[in-house]
């Protein structure tokens, strides 16, 4: 319990001290939305005078800080000056669709990658693991751009997959069967070129971690148990391999809202990416601060459930942690 | 009575980067009759672990048995095939590891450790499992039955740990038990209490074992015959009594020699030194040719260079690997 | 129970006295509630130079604590440790490093103590670099002396401790406590994983540095046997207080304390009826 309060409460000064790093950041660097506008000869100075004391620009920083933080404890997370709306419910909605890309290819990567990181390390030095050590240098080489543009020109040769977005002009109109068929036909090339990035570190983690175990002592004791090798490898192995797997995968649950802005930008999916690219180009303040607020929710928050995951699945961790 | 496990002329070497083959064991035979303790004695490279090794077939992956047959209920267990081995493993032939600490997995609760190997052999119902899971851990444990199952192996003292261990080793009835240096990290007090736990189950199961340490007083009271492996090789194979109470070949002689008694007599050379086995008995010092002991040897002679001594009977079943009894 | 006088006959100051050593460590459990484990319970004793003091007992009887404490790798509740006259519990760092020196710890297991991506040589010469007296030719001096001290050759400075049999791990850990001449080694069950042969051959070597060296001993171990051979004077502990204490003849000829009665019992000897043939 009291594990769980402290890890807890590092999390939220965490977070604090994020949305003030955000805020700052954001707010000292140089030039406004509004610096745009004063360029645009046929906008009146006076316009862009009213607005800027509209939005509160003129205000100092703690001010502004406060003023907005309160707001995005109330739920409103500020204006956005690019879309003209509020910042929330685009950000959400964004969020929503990163999300259902990078779930989905979190868990393809790593359901391929377990199996695959066992067998691996069960053949250790023989010719098929040399073969998928090699395989996974060389995806781990080729630069995710590669990648996305590669299964780009692939979708625009073959005319199999759309080559961009997240739905189709007529998806409206489609059944509902037919819309999750056209949803899952967008998805393929950019989940596919997510597993593809990820796949390879994943691989080698589970195969040097299991590999380490499979000398260990007990896992030797239990085979002259009797104990056949399928349990051995997955529930003595394994088990006992996790804790580095562990971290890594809240690290992969932490980078879900962050990790996929290169595709999402390439391959034209709606996402968080390309939002925040387009928000801090064009200055829009509050949208830039939301999706940093939403990312390092996502990394501290993966951290958080990695370390809760690490207590409740190793016996010695929570003994040391109770002893201190 | 026939043997229940019959060891003959094995030879096991292992194979170093670069090829090489080094010996680990050359030409080691003996039997072990239902319901003996055999108690093996041997230093560091001396082989013991690979002998333990070698009789389930779990050895480390460079290991290769180059020669000899061990024959359990008439089958020559190292022809037998993967499947056959693991059925053989834990439910005939139990193998305890030295260092309970590692031996166990540091995760899994011991209970529940137990409960696999039985599941391993033979598909019971989940409620016969757990029913003989507690009846072993009663059987092992007397007290704090329920607390000690439950426990994680390092919430354990070494003691606890090593008696899980046996636990796990007995569950399914074997017929033979191989301990690799049971006690070597334990005191004294617990040693004893680990021996009494193997005599208590020799009496109640009938067990067969190879009990191996490096330790010669732990084998007095308690083993039936003794086998004393040096380099790869028996020196000496007979009843306790005769082995530790008159031993025969120069090694084990000097080997007792080296250990201080406790004597308590006052003036009985306190402090002075210890009549040491000069010299190691690491690969790079032994010879090529002729008895592996002779450059330690205190009583060598020069037929001990030229030839390596065979065993000769000096009894019906003590036989000694020395040319001082070759007749 | 303090011990002056000692079987050499010389009744000299004391290297080392220990005074109301108390060692206590808490734990808080799930629940908040702090347990308390008292590992030493005001302990004290003296050790003259030159001699052997055994400290044997069971495992959890505070004997490694004990150690621990000595060597200054751990600090103790309350008590003094007085070390050739000067109380080194309450001294700051610097100078608690001074004494380190002075003080050297053998552990049983010299697999973990030794690093096993370093060579023998570079293990050697490691303390000695960190002392900043020395230049290379000293340094490599002093290596070469006490390798042939303790009995290894030459040839190992170049192997890693992992291709090492456990007495030549044992005397290079030896080696390497020796070469910053310390006072005092402590010898935490540093024989208790070694061979029985190999044992006899650590103990004689270590012996014979007492000898002409004059090293004082702290011998913590579990083998009333070899503490029995091997020292002046036996303390006996039992769960952190020293409850007999003596020299060796007296501990075996007439144990007081149960705890001590329990450890002789225990002790396995070989060949039941036979046994005037083994002793000398």
């Amino acid at each position: 319990m009291r594990y769980l309060v402290r890890r807890l409460g590092h999390a939220f000064f965490l977070l604090a001290g994020a949305s003030v790093l955000a805020f700052l950041f954001t707010a000292l660097a140089p030039g406004t939305y509004f610096d745009e506008m004063r360029l645009n000869p046929q906008i009146a100075p006076e316009t862009v005078a009213a607005l800027r004391a509209q939005y509160g620009v003129d205000k100092p920083l703690p001010l502004r800080y406060a003023s907005w933080l309160n707001s995005v404890l109330h739920g409103d997370m500020g204006f956005s000056f690019a879309y003209n709306g509020p910042v929330a419910p685009l950000l959400v909605v964004r969020a929503r669709n990163t999300l259902l890309l990078t779930i989905t290819s979190t868990l393809f990567a790593w359901a391929i990658a377990l199996p695959l990181g066992v067998w691996s390390a069960e053949r250790l030095g023989r010719l098929s693991d040399r073969l998928l050590s090699w395989g996974t240098a060389v995806l781990l080489v080729i630069p995710d751009l590669a990648l996305a543009l590669g299964l780009l020109i692939v979708a625009v040769r073959s005319g199999w997959f759309p080559t961009g977005g997240m739905a189709s002009v007529d998806f409206e109109t489609l059944s509902p069967a037919n819309k999750l068929r056209d949803l899952a036909l967008h998805m393929i090339l950019p989940v596919t070129a997510l597993v593809l990035s990820t796949l390879p570190l994943l691989v080698r983690h589970v195969r040097a971690s299991v590999a380490d175990v499979l000398d260990a002592p007990f896992l030797l004791a239990a085979l002259g148990h009797g104990i056949p090798k399928r349990t051995l490898l997955y529930r003595y192995a394994l088990p006992a391999a996790a804790n580095p797997l562990i971290s890594l995968f809240g690290f992969s649950i932490g980078v879900l809202l962050s990790g996929s802005l290169l595709i999402e930008v390439v391959m034209s999916w709606p996402g968080l990416g390309p939002l925040l690219l387009e928000a801090i180009l064009a200055r829009d303040l509050y949208v830039v601060i939301g999706g940093m607020l939403f990312s390092t929710f996502f990394l501290v928050g993966g951290n958080l459930f990695a370390d809760m995951l690490l207590y409740w699945a190793d016996p010695r961790i929570r003994a040391e942690s109770n002893a201190r | 009575m026939t043997a229940i496990l019959e060891i003959h002329d094995l030879h096991v070497s292992y194979r170093s980067s670069g090829s090489e083959l080094s010996p680990a064991l050359k030409g080691v035979s003996f039997r072990l009759m239902p319901g003996e303790i055999m108690g093996v004695l041997g230093e560091s490279g001396s082989g013991k672990s690979t002998l333990a090794g070698s009789l389930v077939r779990l050895l480390p992956g460079n290991a290769l048995v180059t020669g000899g047959t061990v024959q359990f209920e008439g089958k020559d267990l190292l022809q037998a095939n993967p499947d056959e081995l693991q059925a053989i493993r834990g439910r005939h032939i139990s193998l305890i590891f030295q260092e309970p600490s590692l031996a166990l997995h540091p995760t899994i609760r011991v209970g529940e450790q137990v409960r696999q190997v039985l599941a391993a052999h033979g598909s019971r119902g989940k409620r016969t499992l757990n029913e003989r899971t507690r009846q072993i851990f009663a059987e092992i444990f007397p007290e704090e039955t329920d607390r000690i199952s439950r426990s994680y192996p390092h919430q354990l003292s070494g003691g606890q740990r090593q008696r899980v261990l046996i636990a796990q080793a007995i569950a399914c009835g074997p017929s033979v038990v191989v301990a690799d240096e049971p006690t070597a990290s334990l005191d004294p007090t617990t040693q004893m209490e680990i021996l009494g736990v193997f005599r208590r189950l020799r009496e109640r199961l009938g067990l067969a074992m190879i009990f191996i340490t490096h330790n010669p007083a732990l084998l007095s009271d308690f083993a039936d015959h003794v086998l004393v492996l040096y380099a790869g090789e028996v020196a000496e194979c007979g009843p306790a009594e005769s082995v530790l109470g008159l031993p025969r070949h120069p090694y084990t002689k000097a080997l007792f020699q080296s250990i201080p008694a406790v004597s308590g007599k006052p003036g009985t050379g306190r402090k002075a030194k210890l009549p040491v086995i000069l010299g190691d008995s690491s690969r790079s010092s032994l010879p090529i040719r002729g008895c592996c002991f002779e450059p330690r040897c205190t009583e060598r002679m020069e037929i001990c260079k030229e030839r390596e001594p065979s065993p000769a009977n000096l009894s019906v079943s003590h036989t000694v690997s020395c040319f001082k009894y070759e007749s | 129970m303090k011990v002056e006088a000692t079987a050499t006959g010389k009744n000299v100051h004391p290297l080392l006295k220990v005074e109301n050593l108390v060692k206590r460590y808490t734990k808080r459990s799930l629940a908040g509630t702090p347990e308390e484990l008292l590992a030493l319970d005001s302990v004290s004793f003296t050790i003259s130079p030159g001699t052997t003091l055994a400290v044997v007992g069971e495992s959890g009887s505070g004997k490694s604590t004990l150690a621990n404490c000595l060597a200054c790798l751990e600090s103790p509740t309350s008590g003094n440790i007085w070390f050739e006259g000067k109380d080194i519990v309450k001294l700051e760092e610097r100078a608690c490093r001074q004494v380190r020196r002075q003080i050297q710890l053998i552990f049983q297991d010299p697999a973990s103590s030794l690093n096993p991506r370093w060579s023998a040589f570079e293990v050697l010469v490691e303390p000695l670099i960190l002392q900043r007296k020395f230049n290379r030719e000293e340094i490599k001096k002093r290596v070469n002396y006490w390798l042939g001290r303790v009995g290894l050759s030459q040839d190992i400075v170049g192997r890693s401790p992992m291709e090492l049999s456990g007495g030549q791990r044992q005397r290079l850990a030896i080696a390497r406590a020796l070469t910053l001449e310390p006072k005092l080694l402590i010898l935490d069950e540093a024989l208790s994983a070694l061979d029985c042969s190999v044992q006899a051959q650590i103990a004689n070597l270590l012996m014979e540095l007492q000898g002409s060296l004059g090293m004082t001993y702290l011998f913590i171990t579990h083998d009333l046997a070899m503490a029995a051979h091997f020292a002046d004077e036996i303390a006996v502990m039992d769960r952190g207080r020293i409850v007999e204490q003596g020299p060796p003849n007296k501990i075996f000829i007439q144990p007081e304390q149960e705890t001590t009665r329990r450890l002789l019992a225990a002790v396995p000897r070989i060949g039941r009826g036979d046994q005037s043939a083994l002793e000398r």
